[in-house]
């Protein structure tokens, strides 16, 4: 679901004959993956005297350092649009039906299905696999494609993927959920959460591998972690140093979502205390989870997304059996004091959480994902292959003569 | 059932008291004459607390003694614990109930299991419990021996995380290395996050493990056969009960147009002192009323006379090497000993140790009938 017909937003559009225009990021430079581009401009291919072959669309941006190149040219010819004076508004005297690209766009998408890719990191125990399976409503967590496994705390931190298609009303999804047991288990955790930065950015090298090959595949394979849920244990205090030291990293390749595990055993009191807490220890910290500030991009979404930032992290209870309460079935736990039921909003805040992964922010997590954090990360590998002066990236299989210009 | 009414009742019913009155001697008064000493003199006890932060073991201390300890804490942000080691903290207080004064003694141990790299976290613990048993050595081998201060720990409360399936690797590396020196009773926490049969297995899983591991937590003792079957059936409903699984509270709601201590939530209440919503009762029962005295006993036979003989041990190697008399407490008379008689005093320790050894295990198989 592209936003429609803003300028901007044409990340997503990829199926279309390899010619999207993607601008060069200004502002960008740092790792925080600014999103400060106001604009995409669209560029004329570049002539002579750079390494560029002609065949080559400007898909590739020049680095960073050629900045100077980028302003010069602007002067010459390319008009960014985000300078020029705003479209002179006409007025229609008939139904046109331009809107009906949006139900072409509907309906090509359904086509090809969506890719979702969730990456859900806890100490063991805290309720991972029973959230997933409760978000999706299936069976798509590691426990259950391995049944009857007992419970061990491997000595290292392993990921492990699985991949599901659901569907439902006819849109297919590709769900991949990876798995971390053993993060945080052990005695001694220092550095447990390397294991998770390396396949993450594993997964962005992928992406950009295929990317830059001659003849690309028409729709490359997405397996970029679109989000990550961490799990914090409700211990009513605060953020404990382990999950800030692992939040502050992955907050700045990843989306980060902190939920608050197995909140039933918070009182709304003390949940609200927690919360607060926590909101403050991220602050502190200057720690920016999903949703991020700097992406708001209008009034609107800012709205939104503050009355979202009020409630983070989301205290949630996971449940996988059904219990009749007044009539009803629903997913909940059952205790000897009550039923806790898990998509009633007063329980618990499961269904917010189900909401932004799934009903209202999904494409916003994977727009942020590629045009954020997997552009910093583009942006860093270009810069390490020109500083060192190789190119990582050669010895590609390819037609023609050298596979890239990198 | 207290000691006197089990005594109580064996006493004669009135109509053989004639016949039994010659044969009356009358010490089975005695009971009753160490219970009034002991009322006066009151009673010590040392708890120690320990566990990851976040498990509830302020609220559980509380809603055990009735009392506010923590009244002023203030709970740590991530800042100030990063940098923080284990600390031991004490807090003192004097609760009387029914002219018995009690002068309860809680260590805490805020910090543990906090970091990012726990390793050895528990040495700050077994520490201080040392430095207890090492006062108590040098207090009862000196001169003055009428005031001797008791510091040393009687039980340790161990909170496991109730999130995990089971023992954490954390959790066994304390365990190990405490169990002998201390009466580990192992509790399962915040237990009001779990359904029923979710505690059955945890509590299956975690005697699994502490099998495996081979951790030697306190074991009630058994009841004599003498007992009657309500108390016999109490005992063995404790003892398949371990490790509780808590819930504390020092709040008071209302359920049910009564007033209880219990946690209010949006799908019910729990309370604290229903048998059937936690093991809490049990536990209060078990520390304070039935088993104190031997959580006590156990102390002093067994932990502290194993620290004794260690030290004791470590410190007639040290002689022997050293060729110097040093220690403050005069054991061997032997200046200087050549290496005939340093055999032979290893031989005897050998079979000092062989006998004790074998006694132990007589006084288990006696115990076991």
């Amino acid at each position: 679901m592209c936003r429609g017909l803003r300028a901007r937003r044409h990340g997503r559009c990829r199926g279309n004959a390899g010619w999207a225009p993607r601008g060069g990021h200004r502002g960008v430079g740092t790792e925080g993956g600014h999103r400060g581009v106001q604009a995409h401009r669209l560029r004329p291919p570049r002539g002579a005297g750079s390494s560029l072959e002609p065949e080559e669309r400007s898909m590739e941006p020049p680095a960073v350092p050629e900045e100077e190149e980028e302003e010069k040219e602007e002067e010459e010819g390319a008009v960014p649009l985000s300078m020029a004076p705003g479209p002179v508004g006409c007025q229609l005297f008939g139904y046109v039906g331009i809107e009906a690209v949006l139900d072409q766009m509907k309906i090509k998408t359904m086509k090809t299905g969506f890719e979702f890719n969730i990456m859900v990191v806890g100490q063991s125990g805290l309720g991972k696999s029973t959230m997933v399976n409760t978000l999706f409503k299936s069976k798509v967590s590691r426990k259950s494609s391995q049944p009857g496994q007992e419970e061990r705390i491997p000595k290292t931190v392993q990921l492990q993927s699985i991949t599901h298609v659901i569907e439902e009303k006819g849109v297919k999804m590709k769900l991949t959920v990876t798995d971390t047991p053993g993060f945080g288990d052990q005695i001694n955790n220092e550095n447990c959460w390397d294991p998770i930065i390396k396949y993450i950015n594993e997964q962005y090298e992928r992406y950009l591998r295929e990317e830059i090959l001659i003849t690309r595949k028409r729709k490359i394979p997405d397996t970029r972690v679109h989000g990550c849920v961490y799990f914090v244990p409700p211990t009513g205090h605060w953020l404990r140093p382990l999950d800030l030291e692992f939040m502050r990293r992955l907050s700045k390749i990843v989306n980060v979502v902190p939920v608050i595990a197995k909140a039933d055993t918070l009182t709304l009191e003390e949940r609200a205390e927690f919360k607060q807490r926590i909101q403050e220890n991220l602050k502190t910290h200057a720690i920016s989870v999903y949703p991020q500030e700097d992406f708001d991009q209008d009034p609107e979404d800012r709205a939104l997304n503050d009355r979202i930032r009020e409630k983070i992290p989301f205290a949630v209870v996971g449940a996988d059996q059904e219990h009749q309460v007044n009539g009803k079935r629903v997913l909940g736990r059952k205790t000897k004091w009550g039923i806790i039921e898990v998509e009633n909003p007063a329980h618990c805040e499961f269904p917010l959480l189900q909401d932004l992964l799934i009903r209202s922010h999904l494409q916003d997590l994977k727009d942020i994902t590629h045009n954020v954090h997997y552009e910093s990360y583009r942006v860093r590998r270009l810069n390490e292959s020109n500083q060192l002066g190789l190119s990582p990236l050669n010895g590609l299989p390819g037609k023609g003569e050298a596979s890239s210009h990198l | 059932m207290s000691t006197a009414m089990r005594y109580k009742s064996k006493l004669v019913n009135p109509d053989e008291k004639q016949d039994h009155e010659k044969q009356y001697v009358g010490f089975a008064t005695l009971p009753n004459q160490v219970h009034r000493k002991s009322v006066k003199k009151g009673f010590d006890f040392t708890l120690m607390v320990a566990g990851e932060s976040g498990l509830g073991k302020s609220t559980l201390v509380n809603s055990l003694f009735l009392t506010d300890l923590y009244k002023d804490r203030k709970l740590l942000n991530a800042e100030e614990r990063i940098s923080q080691t284990v600390e031991i903290i004490k807090h003192t207080v004097d609760i009387e109930e029914k002219g018995v004064k009690l002068k309860l003694t809680i260590v805490d141990t805020p910090g543990f299991g906090d970091a990012v790299n726990n390793t050895e976290c528990w040495k700050p613990i077994t520490d201080y419990i040392d430095q207890q048993f090492e006062q108590y050595f040098r207090d009862e081998s000196g001169l003055n021996r009428k005031n001797i201060q008791d510091n040393r720990v009687h039980c340790c409360l161990y909170f496991i995380s109730p999130f995990g399936h089971g023992l954490r690797p954390v959790d066994v590396e304390f365990m190990k290395a405490l169990h002998e020196k201390v009466n580990i009773v192992p509790l399962i926490a915040k237990a009001d996050c779990l359904i029923p049969s979710e505690i059955r297995k945890l509590k299956e899983r975690i005697r699994e493990e502490i099998d495996k591991f081979g951790i030697k937590v306190y074991q009630f003792p058994e009841c004599d056969s003498d007992e009657d079957e309500e108390f016999k059936q109490q005992d063995r409903e404790l003892k398949e009960s371990a490790p509780f699984a808590v819930i504390g509270s020092n709040t008071v709601v209302e359920a049910k147009g009564q007033r209880v201590r219990g946690r209010l939530y949006p799908w019910g209440i729990v309370e604290v002192e229903n048998q059937a919503h936690c093991d809490f009762v049990k536990l209060r029962n078990m520390l304070i009323r039935t088993h104190m005295h031997d959580l006590k006993d156990v102390t002093c036979d067994v932990h502290y006379e194993n620290y004794r003989a260690q030290c004791i041990q470590q410190m007639t190697s040290k002689l022997t090497q050293d060729n110097r008399i040093e220690s403050p407490i005069p054991i061997l008379p032997l200046p200087t000993p050549d290496t005939e008689t340093e055999k032979l005093i290893k031989m005897k320790d050998e079979e000092l140790r062989r006998m004790q050894e074998m006694l132990q295990k007589m006084q288990q198989q006696m115990q076991d009938q």
